[in-house]
């Protein structure tokens, strides 16, 4: 019993080290952001003035709005189109539903890199001046496999029978699709928007080969700078906030509803 | 419902100019020379292979790639391998939040925590290719932990039970039943390790503090600085290659594994 303590306290130890291995990079930048000196290991005193500093940097301010701009555009557009898509091909010959998804895989195996320069050429050969369109239509190409990847397998799960008994009881496909099929698959498509919206604000390679010269989304930008900048700390702390709000609020809404569902079925 | 099959036909033409003609156009580009980079001067060669595999330095860019993805992978499977049995061994709430914990930063841009650890260290006196090993494993080893756990975890617990009953002591039973078990996982994990590490050029550039030349910023360096794009689409295609190949490769061990 004691050996057996024992060990469970040296695993447990293991996984405390490379946890703080894993947020060492947000610890650190959370307090830097309000250091008050110039000084990258030495914490002087607090101070805002990092977070004053972003309010007057133009450049970054466009860069932030630049990428949910992208991100939320994209994420929409690419769930539209991979929730048509998965649905369509659920219901094509095996053929024709082999090879799309055999495509689809291609920018998911590809490197990033070769994506990018790819979808580059593309645009400079047929002459379409990189800029916000082509970042979105960039965004949206290697988004969209991701969200087909994650509605497929839910529904191959469906009941087929179910969306024909409300057709043979006189709903038109349409009305079947949003009846019937869409509630059914609808965390799935959840998900893999949540997942196109990620992959989206995380995205680098893709954006810097496809954003043309003068835009810049907050990776291009924090890359193209030469010398350390601390507003990047601030920065930095603003999105984690951000994003620890919108994962609680994702997590937390669909519990929320399901209580007072229950509530009121009392 | 039969007519839905029709759904598939925006995103048909979706693939063909967004996935499959960039594909294209890398090949086009790679086979071809041209006068600034235009599409309508093109001229067929291979000049660009040759002139890849003739100079030893493009080689050399190429291995230390290679290195440093391995060594990274490596690094991964060492620290990321006892954590997931780790977690694998607790209750399955605490499995379910520590895996939770583990992926939470990923939803952090990897730029920004690439620029945090840049500043963690900075005047530390590491060699540049110890930070950038560690920027490398930093970013990738939450996927190699998540891929391994998933396989213990799908492992069935009365093997465990089962080899203790027959006298093996936790040692025994750890290489004899959950390693083997698990060799699907650390197969994958590699792959997703492995894989994007051979062409990532952000935290090699932004760790290395420039003396870290890897193939993803030579082709980043064609495109985006000297305007070699024939040149830049072959390195691409060669390594689009290497990485389709390998992948081929692991594929095809992990059914055998599995198989055996």
């Amino acid at each position: 019993m004691e050996k057996k303590r024992f060990s469970r306290f040296l695993s447990g130890g293991y996984l405390a080290l490379v946890l703080v291995f894993v947020y060492l990079p947000i610890i650190y930048m959370v307090i830097f952001s309000f250091n008050d000196s110039k000084s990258m290991l030495n914490f002087t005193g607090f101070s805002l003035r990092w977070y004053e500093s972003i309010s007057k940097d133009r450049f970054m301010l466009e860069s932030i709005s630049n990428t949910f701009i992208v991100a939320i555009i994209s994420t929409a557009v690419s769930t539209v189109l991979g929730t048509v898509t998965a649905i369509g091909l659920s219901k094509s010959r095996r053929l024709i539903r082999e090879v799309v998804l055999e495509i689809n895989n291609l920018p998911i195996m590809n490197p990033d890199i070769v994506t990018a320069i790819g979808l580059m050429l593309l645009f400079t050969s047929i002459k379409i001046t990189t800029g916000m369109p082509t970042l979105i239509l960039a965004h949206v190409s290697f988004c969209t496999p991701f969200v087909i990847l994650s509605i497929m397998p839910k529904l191959r799960q469906l009941d087929d029978n179910v969306a024909e008994a409300a057709m043979d009881l006189g709903a038109t496909p349409f009305q079947a699709l949003v009846k019937i099929i869409l509630p059914q698959i609808y965390p799935a498509i959840l998900s893999g928007a949540l997942i196109a919206f990620s992959m989206s604000l995380d995205d680098f390679v893709v954006s810097y080969f496809t954003k043309g010269e003068g835009l810049n989304t907050i990776s291009t930008y924090v890359y193209t700078m030469k010398r350390y900048n601390y507003t990047v700390n601030a920065l930095s702390t603003i999105i984690v906030v951000v994003v620890a709000v919108v994962l609680i609020l994702v997590n937390l809404i669909p519990r929320l509803m399901e209580k007072k569902a229950n509530k009121e079925e009392e | 419902m039969k007519s839905f099959f029709r759904m598939t036909y925006p995103y048909c033409l979706w693939i063909g100019i967004f996935i499959v003609a960039p594909m294209i156009m890398i090949l086009l580009y790679a086979l071809t020379k041209t006068t600034d980079n235009s599409v309508l001067t093109f001229q067929f060669t291979l000049e660009n292979f040759a002139r890849f595999f003739n100079e030893p330095s493009f080689l050399r860019v190429l291995l230390t790639s290679l290195r440093i993805a391995l060594v990274t992978t490596v690094l991964c499977l060492l620290v990321g391998y006892p954590a997931a049995l780790f977690i694998a061994g607790r209750p399955e709430r605490t499995q379910t939040f520590l895996i939770l914990l583990l992926t939470l930063p990923m939803w952090i841009n990897m730029l920004l925590k690439t620029y945090a650890w840049r500043g963690i260290l900075e005047d530390m006196g590491f060699a540049s290719e110890v930070k950038v090993l560690i920027g490398m494993v930093y970013d990738f080893l939450p996927y190699m932990i998540i891929q391994i756990h998933t396989a213990i975890s799908k492992m069935n617990r009365d093997l465990l039970t089962a080899s203790y009953d027959l006298g093996a002591n936790r040692w025994q039973t750890f290489l004899k039943v959950t390693l083997p078990l698990s060799v699907p996982g650390i197969i994958s994990g590699i792959t997703l390790v492995f894989l994007p590490a051979v062409s990532s050029f952000v935290i090699p550039t932004m760790l290395g503090g420039g003396d870290y030349y890897l193939i993803g910023n030579l082709i980043e360096n064609c495109f985006v600085h000297t305007g070699q794009w024939n040149f830049g689409s072959a390195i691409s295609l060669i390594m689009a290659l290497i990485i389709i190949t390998s992948m081929r490769l692991t594929k095809k061990l992990d059914r055998e594994a599995q198989e055996a």
